[in-house]
């Protein structure tokens, strides 16, 4: 067994980089295992507006770029990969990835948000052959082709919004009569003479032909009729769920699968155990906030590996 | 021991389908933020597995021909090629773990 550590940090968005840049430079030296997936959200994003220092915007895989950079400087150490186990209980936690297990007094968990797929047939079979979450990975190979987007919150407006850069037309599919994104978001797309939108309409299946997508089968909710509507490509984004499969039965979750912590600390049920950003947060759910929240926790981590020496 | 290595529409089929070794391909883009998470993972992949496969990098926007041939609708795609013909596929970007299940999936 390896030595154990002070601090090991699960995940890498800003709560993650931002608790590894706090405990670094307060000289703890924290472990970040980042996932395989590293970077968080933002890595699938374009220009970030709204992350307040940067009056020009400046892109996601940049900023996190930045902040682990930042966590490195102060000598934060960085595993790629995912955590596949965890033992929380007791004084000395483990964190197991594969066969590997690594041991700290304390851990912050900041594992995120984890996209949410339709769950409808097709999707899963045709997933990265039209079927896609990420449109800033994706949207490329679109151009000049019909594509929809479902969802009805800023990411989906973001990507639909993003995709008329290379699509003919983008349609985006919300279930409700109107959008839940910020004002700013919505008007930007519907602004936007490329984009269309089906109201109160679901997607109950990805049509595919040979290994490829060709369509979507809709139902609108009010009628039940249904159709089949031709498109190349379909992007998912009607939201996230939080990554915490890792932590049931460890550490105490809401009904919605969400760590409670004693806020305003990020303190949960078991001592020595802090969790941060999306995986708490299903209110806010912004960059900044994100950093926020792991900021103070690895302050309240910190004050909790003294008091264990004193 | 090994790194990776990039090739172009030009070399695909000297340095992938005629491989002796069985050969993972990076299909990539600059522009993709998980894609530039992977590769570090590859480099440490190629220098632990080396001797038994060849890990190669396309990058889809300067190679748009071999894309288009392997119908590559996602980035990052990770191709699995053994005796010149494709194994298996995984899209986006994955842990390490997988990505060694993957190469053994060819061994």
């Amino acid at each position: 067994m390896s030595e154990v550590r002070n601090l090991i940090i699960l995940g890498s968005g800003p709560a993650g980089y931002t608790a590894a840049v706090y405990a670094a430079r307060a000289n703890l030296k924290p472990l970040v295992i980042e996932g395989a997936q590293s970077g968080g959200a933002l890595m699938t994003t374009t220009e970030v507006e709204n992350f307040p220092g940067f009056p020009d915007g400046v892109m996601g895989p940049e900023l996190m770029d930045n902040m682990r950079k930042q966590a490195e400087h102060f000598g934060a150490e960085f595993i790629t990969d995912d955590g596949t186990r965890v033992d929380l209980s007791g004084d000395v936690k483990t964190v197991y990835v594969g066969e590997t297990a690594y041991q700290a007094h304390a851990v912050i968990l900041a594992t995120g948000s984890a996209w949410r797929p339709l769950g409808v047939p097709g999707e899963q079979e045709l997933l990265g052959h039209g079927v896609s979450s990420c449109a800033t990975c994706d949207g490329f190979f679109f151009r000049g082709q019909d594509i929809v987007v479902v969802g009805g919150g800023d990411s989906a407006m973001e990507e639909a919004t993003f995709l008329t850069r290379f699509a003919s037309s983008v349609t985006i599919i919300h279930r409700r009569d109107e959008f839940r994104a910020s004002k700013i978001m919505a008007e930007r797309a519907l602004a936007n003479e490329k984009i269309k939108v089906l109201w109160n309409t679901v997607v109950s299946e990805v049509v595919g032909v040979d290994g490829k997508v060709t369509g979507v089968r809709l139902r609108d909710v009010n009628t039940n009729d249904e159709r089949v509507m031709d498109a190349t490509g379909v992007f998912v984004a009607i939201g996230h769920d939080p990554r915490s499969e890792l932590f049931v039965d460890q550490v105490e979750l809401d009904e919605s699968g969400y760590v409670k912590v004693a806020a305003p600390s990020t303190r949960t049920n078991i001592p020595g155990v802090f969790a941060a950003g999306d995986l708490v947060d299903h209110t806010y759910r912004q960059a900044i906030t994100a950093a926020g929240t792991g900021c103070s926790a690895a302050l309240d981590a910190e004050r909790y590996i003294a008091g264990l020496a004193a | 021991m090994g790194t990776t290595k990039a090739v172009t529409d030009a070399t695909f089929t000297d340095e992938v389908l005629m491989s002796p070794t069985p050969v993972l391909v990076d299909f990539w883009a600059e522009w993709c933020g998980p894609c530039l998470r992977v590769a570090p993972v590859l480099e440490e992949i190629a220098r632990e597995m080396g001797d038994k496969v060849k890990i190669v990098k396309l990058d889809i926007d300067a190679n748009p021909n071999v894309a288009r041939d392997y119908r590559i609708m996602s980035v990052p795609t990770l191709t699995i090629f053994k005796g010149g013909t494709p194994v298996q596929s995984v899209a986006g970007a994955r842990p390490k773990s997988d990505l060694v299940k993957l190469i053994e999936s060819a061994l």
